[in-house]
Order: structure tokens, then sequence, then C-alpha cells
């Protein structure tokens, strides 16, 4: 009996099992062959009108809509979102881990570049 | 062990549990993919649209419920709607209860019916009842999304490999037959319609083809012939695949009454 429990990752369906016989139905090849798997997909979920998108994870997708609908389904099913945008994980440019000695641990000794310094007016409550 | 429940026999009421009934039997259905999907996305998206379902059946039966009292009959509550009634009270159509199969079915089963339930939600927006018009104005925007889900992914599987275009097309041949039962109307239907409860079944047919045939089109899909065949959940003839479902679901209502958690 070809049963549904078996999975994607079991391979490719059997040829030729009833429809009502259990299976995905999916294309084969997720598994063993990465260049089989659908692009992965970074997801940005804006809480409420005004608030900026904040990055919440990442999912994989075959294309922008389907990466829309699942973003939807896998991050805003507890009324996370009002919006949601997402981009392909390849198309974003990230500093080298390699260089973060070199490019942030300066920073840390400049403290003058905290406005920390400035007397504030009394009717400025909340800055 | 529990004791089932008879049910009123009035006509609003069986026209409620008709529609609760397939939203219920549906969710089951669907739910069994959790941790069986093809990915993991997708095994939320479908237990999403499961939980959708369960909570439109949940407000159609507490109103079924309701109106079984208000009608002379006893009435009862979503849980004992759900859980103590016998194979021949549920009023679900008998699409509902097919087993899941395999993506390619889930997939043009949930099409059909996000598609069909949307055009009955939006009708009973305008229902006598205000209550279920009320479940309805929440209930089209699931429909909508579920509907919109399952067309993708027809497409998908229609235009997608050979393998994913013949489960299709096994799928269409397989479920296209019970299709049917969607439109048929009776007695039943023709109170809703008389009384402004709610659209005839048959009402909803032209809406459904002008949306169902350039899907199927567009996922390479012919309609198949139509057949003579009708199935008769809805007047609570059941395939034998319900048994086993009601089984399941009932099982621990029906051995530790009242149990909750």
């Amino acid at each position: 009996m070809s049963h549904p429990e078996s999975g994607p990752s079991a391979g490719p369906p059997q040829a030729g099992p009833h429809p009502l016989g259990g299976s995905t139905g999916v294309p084969a090849g997720r598994g063993a062959d990465m260049s089989h798997e659908w692009p992965l997909w970074e997801v940005f979920v804006r809480a409420k009108s005004g608030l900026d998108h904040k990055h919440c994870g990442s999912l994989h997708a075959a294309d922008p809509k389907m990466a829309i609908q699942l973003a939807r389904d896998v991050y805003t099913r507890r009324q996370e979102g009002t919006s949601i945008w997402v981009v392909r994980s390849d198309q974003i440019v990230a500093s080298d881990p390699g260089e973060k000695g070199s490019y942030f641990d300066p920073m840390e000794d400049k403290v003058y570049r905290h406005p920390t310094f400035y007397e504030l007016p009394k009717s400025l409550d909340h800055m | 062990m529990s004791a089932s429940i008879a049910i009123s026999k009035t006509p609003d009421v069986q026209y409620l549990l008709r529609i609760g009934d397939s939203c219920l039997i549906m969710a089951q259905r669907l739910a069994e993919w959790c941790g069986h999907a093809p990915v993991l996305e997708e095994d939320i998206a479908l237990t999403n649209m499961a939980l959708d379902l369960v909570g439109q059946a949940r407000a159609v039966l507490t109103r079924a419920g309701e109106l079984e009292g208000r009608s002379g009959g006893t009435a009862h509550d979503e849980d004992q709607l759900a859980f103590l009634r016998d194979e021949r009270d549920f009023l679900n159509l008998t699409l509902v209860e097919l087993p899941r199969g395999d993506f390619a079915v889930t997939v043009l089963r949930n099409a059909a019916m996000a598609t069909w339930l949307k055009l009955l939600w939006q009708r009973l927006e305008a229902s006598s009842d205000a209550e279920l018009a009320g479940i309805a104005g929440k209930a089209v925007k699931e429909a909508r999304y579920h509907q919109q889900h399952a067309a993708d992914w027809m497409i998908r599987l229609g235009d997608g490999s050979d393998e994913s275009a013949h489960r299709l097309r096994d799928a269409l041949a397989l479920l296209w037959p019970y299709f049917a039962e969607m439109f048929e109307s009776d007695e039943v239907d023709a109170f809703a319609a008389d009384t402004g409860l709610g659209p005839s079944r048959a009402e909803l047919r032209e809406a459904w083809t002008a949306e169902m045939l350039p899907l199927l089109a567009e996922s390479g899909l012919t309609p198949p012939a139509e057949r003579a065949f009708r199935s008769t959940g809805t007047r609570g003839r059941h395939s034998e695949h319900m048994g086993y479902i009601l089984a399941e679901m009932q099982h621990l209502q029906r051995t530790f009454a009242g149990a909750a958690w």
C-alpha cells in the first residue's frame, strides 16, 4: 500500500497509484538534489500601519506569488501583519562576516557620536 | 458511551446542517494533511484552511442548534451536533467525505468547494436570518483566499510536469461525478429560497461554472461529460468512507462524554 506518511523525502511518487491511495502528488526531486529545491525567500511583515516592515524569517517558494501566499500562511496566521514583503534571499547583498572586526569594532569607543552630551530644554519630555 | 441525539427535520435546520456539515467534514479531511503535506509551508497553509472551515462549521452548527429549539424541537450545541449525531443525520455533500487522496485530489476538491462556498456565502450575506448573514460576511473572506490558493495550485499542477498533469486529470475524473450534488435542489432548497434564508443550490450552478471552466481550461483540463450518477450525502445517505471519518472524529466524545482540555 502506498502510504502518504512516507512523506516528500521518500523520493519520487510510485508509478500510477490510485488517486485516493495517498502519496503527495508533487513532482519528485526534493531531498538529495538541491538544484530542485524551491528558492529561499526572506519575509518582512508590517504589524500595523505606520510601523516598519520587520524581517521575521524565511521560506521556500517557487515564485513571488507563492512566496507572498505562503508568507501569509506561515507568518501572519496569528494576526501579526497588515502587509508583507518578500525578497529572494539570493538578491540580498550582505556584509562579509569575516570583515566584522574592521567594519564594526572601531565604533566601540566613539561615544561622542551619540547625542548624549546636550542639555535638553525642559519642554522636551520625550527624546 | 454517549447516546446519539435525534435532530429536528425542519427545513431551516436541514439547510444549515448541509452547510455546516460540509464545512466540518471538509475540515476533517484537510486536517489529515497536518504533518504530511509536500512541503512545510503548504502543511501550514492547508491546516490554516482546515481551521477556517472548523470555525465556519462551529458558527453554522451553533445556529442550526438554536433553530432546532426555536422550532419546538430540542436545542443542541455545536459539540452535540458534531460529535453525537449518527451518520444518517449528517447532511454534508458526499464530495467532502471522500478520502483526501493525493495532493492533486485535495487541490481540485479545494478549488471546487472554495468556489462553491464563496458563492454561497456571498448570497447568504443577504439571508433573512441575521445571524447567518453575519457568519457569511466573515466566511466569504476566508473562502476567497481558499479559492485563490487552490486555483494557483491547480494551474501549477496542470502546467507542471507530466506526472503532476496526469494526477490532476485523474483527480478530475474521480471527483467530477460528485460535483453534481453541489447543484441538486430539493424541498429544503426550495424552502430556503422561498423564505429568503438562502439560495437553492441550483442557483449557484451558473456562477460556479463560469468560474470553474476557465480555471479547468487554464489547468489543461477538459470537463468530463455529465453523468446520471448523483451522490446523496445531503440527504443523509453517504459513501462507505463516512463511517470511518465519523469514528475517528467522534471516538473521544463518544467514549468520554464532555471531555475537555
